[in-house]
């Protein structure tokens, strides 16, 4: 089992660095780099004042070596500049301080400098990562109960009427995708041309102050895409549990149908929902982004379009590095729990 | 001239009947799911019986909320009561349900599912009433419903050629045959024939839209559904039937020119990650080891990428300067030809005449494609010279369509291989070897027509996966350009005057809804009819 983790954990480490550095590559690819550098400094600059300004700043000296730095594992650059001043990437790229430490990447801490927040990339992180956290939490607390029960009460008697229903409930949700979803609940929800207005069309305000009324049509519109999914999970296992010798027996023993779902087979049949739920947190992350675009609730996903769209390059690849740590842990947490949940596995 | 409503004159004569049988519908599947969760539907467990209080409690409390959710929301009578005394009304709605799920309990099962059943048929029936008028008559008798269902006349006849035919030979007809046998797959398929007859009949011949989806005319913009057009000559058709939107353009026509662009990018797209998916999967199962690893460890790489983080990085206009997507291009477009070879090689290598004939006939007709593909003049990959290039993608038409097949390629090449694994231990493929085939012919012509059935299904997934995506990219605004009528641009583009407004996103957003459930049933139905046999 520890050598397991090692190894996972291993894998892990080498497709965050390949990652990191794909995202590196891709943000600082030339026309990107020129678009930074208009962005800063002013948008009329010819070709030679842009190459020089990119220059001067460290960015035009091979990936490899700007990658090396951002790591921390290189020492950061100290240019000379054509306009005479000299910089250093440890000085926030500006005029060198004299007490700016040599190496200055992700392994020392310093994440960057935002230059859409004007701000540290590691604050904006930490503070929009807490919200969008909040957001998330609130989801799972719909989402996995509603899909848990659904998928129960769909695979307890396959073939049912209830278990039609429930299936072709759960298809259409997952053929909902966020964008869609989301639009539907403004549009009946809270437009003034329906003219219901039960709750707000913008979770603003439940950045501080959380309410059913600002709160719940994002949570909702999150959860409904990912339940649909999990829920028919949960319905193909427990179909698989119930048709099981054990149940046959327990049922031949004249044990109340409830008591053989509730007791005998429920147990069994959420180990494979486990890991899908914990395989679903990643693409929970394309829904964060989408309803906190269309709800205009300023958490991680917004901040991933702010930095996209202006390409704040130490800010995105932060927000990579984030993104791929999730995905990455929670396929690491899905294996685990799979080994432990399943004790066919966990003996051997 | 009169604004169009919904249903038109006749509609004062139908919408009561509609609205009658639509309730009762309603209220008799809230009925009969309360029904099903009682543990009586089953019929009697003799053994062990449940008491009839435990029987009644799921009804009950279902019947009891569902009333009291709809007088909280001021539908039903007790409206008033809800909006004095929330925890009486909750009260009163609880015994209602009690008594209902009593009542309930004395019916049976079969007789309660047989009353939706007759309800449901009854809704469509009128339902359809309303699209069958519409053909016959003048837009203002049957409103905009008729309006629309006239417009979509070919869109129609071709449905039912189609299904009228499928029925008829539909024992010959294989997979797709049985597909008839399931009112899911029906329904799915149905859905997805619908959008697609609709996008070659509406984009390819432009029959059904009513105006460009491009033009602006003054005087239309943000108009709800049915207004008639300002200052409409004789060519014109008369009204702008699902309304303007904030740039004055037809929504009803827009959303059946973005069916086009859907239905030829998403099923497009995904052929192409299947191809990438059959190709790099089928070795990386059949032989293992390190080539396994590594493509692996890749496919891992590229799924472990946040879809949207991704898109946002490859799908924009800086991106299009370095010829990124151009040089994708070359490498995804190569696996549909090193396939077709293959496969062609493998198969017929020893026939007499194959590989000094039509082996190299193939081979340059496959090459001229696919560099007339790839190839743009102007462009950082430019290989043919322009006489010989067939067609020109725009740019930005093939970013989209080169993210979409990069996103979609490592979880087919996921699929291929995990059933590759699955196979190539059976009997057959062991026959094969022993009969000194060599491992190419096993792979594409003993294992992979034998994995076809899951991986059909999987298809009609991701094909409704790729429209998603699509949709996304649209959402964000992203790839195609601002004006372009896709449904993810146009949602994005009316979101903003949401409420007051509806036409505008939720037309696209239905549209695309639809396509995707259709998608999605049809994968069921498939993966059911399947399983059968």
């Amino acid at each position: 089992m520890g050598m397991f983790i090692l190894r996972r954990t291993g894998v892990m480490l080498l497709t965050a660095l390949c990652l990191t550095f794909i995202v590196f590559i891709l943000t600082t690819l030339y026309p990107n780099l020129e678009k930074l550098a208009k962005n800063q400094g002013n948008f009329r600059m010819s070709d030679a004042e842009v190459a020089s300004y990119l220059g001067n700043r460290g960015y035009t000296q091979g990936k490899l070596q700007n990658y090396g730095e951002w790591l921390g594992v290189l020492p950061g650059y100290v240019i000379k500049g054509l306009d005479g001043k000299t910089r250093s990437r440890c000085s926030n790229h500006g005029v060198v301080e004299p007490d700016a430490p040599k190496f200055c990447g992700v392994l020392q801490g310093n994440w960057g400098f935002s230059s859409v927040f004007k701000e540290s990339v590691s604050d904006v992180v930490k503070t929009r990562l807490a919200l969008t956290g909040k957001l998330m939490f609130w989801v799972m607390i719909v989402m996995i109960p509603g899909a848990l029960i659904i998928g129960v009460f769909a695979g307890m008697r396959e073939g049912s009427r209830l278990d039609r229903s429930l299936s072709t409930a759960a298809i259409v949700t997952t053929a909902t995708p966020e964008y869609v979803s989301g639009v539907i609940f403004i549009a009946i929800f809270t437009s003034s041309a329906v003219g219901l207005k039960w709750f707000k069309g913008s979770a603003t305000s439940a950045m501080d102050n959380a309410t059913l009324e600002n709160f719940l049509l994002p949570v909702l519109t999150i959860a409904l895409y990912g339940m649909g999914y999990i829920a028919r999970m949960t319905r193909a296992s427990m179909t698989e549990v119930m048709t099981a010798q054990y149940i046959r027996t327990a049922r031949l023993k004249g044990v109340s149908f409830a008591n053989i779902v509730l007791k005998h087979a429920l147990r069994n049949a959420l180990i494979a929902p486990f890991t899908v739920i914990m395989l679903q947190i990643p693409w929970l992350l394309n829904g964060v982004v989408i309803v906190e675009t269309l709800f205009n609730f300023k958490g991680f996903g917004w901040v991933l379009v702010q930095a996209a769209s202006n390409n704040d390059i130490d800010l995105l690849l932060a927000v990579a590095v984030v993104g791929v740590i999730v995905v990455l842990l929670t396929q690491l947490i899905s294996d685990i729990g799979y080994v432990f949940l399943n004790p066919r596995i966990r003996i051997s | 001239m009169q604004h169009l409503s919904w249903t038109g004159t006749l509609g004062a004569y139908l919408n009561p009947l509609f609205l009658t049988a639509l309730i009762c519908f309603l209220a008799l599947a809230v009925a009969a799911i309360a029904r099903g969760f009682s543990p009586r539907a089953d019929g009697p467990n003799l053994i062990n019986p449940t008491p009839p209080s435990v029987s009644l409690m799921g009804p009950s409390l279902i019947i009891g909320l569902v009333l009291w959710l709809l007088s909280l929301s001021g539908v039903s009578l007790l409206a008033p009561l809800a909006l004095g005394n929330m925890s009486l009304s909750l009260i009163v709605c609880l015994i209602l349900g009690a008594a209902a799920g009593y009542a309930l309990y004395q019916i049976s099962a079969e007789m309660i599912f047989k009353l939706v059943w007759l309800a449901f048929y009854v809704t469509l029936l009128l339902f359809g009433l309303y699209l069958v008028i519409g053909l016959f008559v003048k837009p203002a008798t049957m409103g905009i419903v008729g309006a629309i269902s006239q417009r979509l006349i070919p869109t129609w006849i071709a449905l039912a050629v189609t299904f009228v035919l499928s029925i008829l030979f539909k024992r010959k007809l294989g997979l797709y045959g049985k597909l008839f046998d399931s009112p899911i797959g029906m329904i799915g398929l149905g859905l997805v024939l619908f959008w697609i007859f609709t996008a070659i009949f509406g984009a390819g011949f432009d029959w059904i839209a009513t105006h460009d989806p491009l033009a602006q005319v003054s005087g239309m913009k943000n108009k709800h559904p049915g207004i008639p057009l300002q200052g409409a000559t004789e060519a014109d058709y008369p009204y702008y039937l699902l309304g303007g939107d904030t740039l004055a353009r037809d929504v009803f026509s827009r959303a059946i020119f973005g069916s086009g662009i859907v239905i030829v990018i998403a099923p497009a797209a995904t052929i192409f990650a299947f191809m990438v998916g059959i190709t790099l999967g089928l070795p990386a199962g059949y032989f293992g080891g390190r080539l396994d690893t590594v493509l692996s460890f890749l496919s891992n790489l590229v799924l472990a990428f946040p879809v949207i983080l991704l898109f946002f990085l490859l799908v924009t206009p800086e991106i299009v300067q370095t010829g990124l997507p151009n040089y994708l291009a070359v490498i995804l477009f190569v696996f549909p030809v090193i396939f077709i070879a293959v496969a062609q090689y493998s198969k017929n290598r020893l026939k007499p005449g194959f590989l000094t004939l039509q082996f190299p006939i193939l081979l340059i007709i496959c090459i001229w494609l696919y560099l007339s593909l790839v190839s743009e003049t102007g462009k950082p990959v430019d290989v043919l010279p322009p006489m010989l290039d067939l067609f020109d993608v725009p740019a930005e038409i093939l970013l989209v369509f080169v993210s979409v097949v990069f996103v979609n390629s490592p979880t087919a090449f996921r699929i291929v291989r995990g059933l590759t694994l699955d196979v190539k231990t059976r009997d057959y493929v062991a026959a094969a070897q022993t009969r000194g085939e060599g491992p190419w012919y096993i792979m594409l012509w003993e294992i992979l027509p034998n994995v076809r059935g899951p991986l059909i299904v999987d298809f009609c997934l991701r094909i409704g996966y790729a429209t998603i995506l699509l949709g996304t990219l649209g959402f964000f605004g992203l790839g195609l350009e601002s004006e372009s009528p896709d449904w993810g641009t146009t949602i994005n583009a009316g979101r903003k005057l949401l409420s007051v407004y509806l036409a505008p996103p939720l037309v696209p957003a239905f549209s695309l809804m639809s396509l995707v459930l259709g998608l999605n049933l049809l994968a069921d139905g498939l993966r059911e009819e399947s399983l059968r046999d």
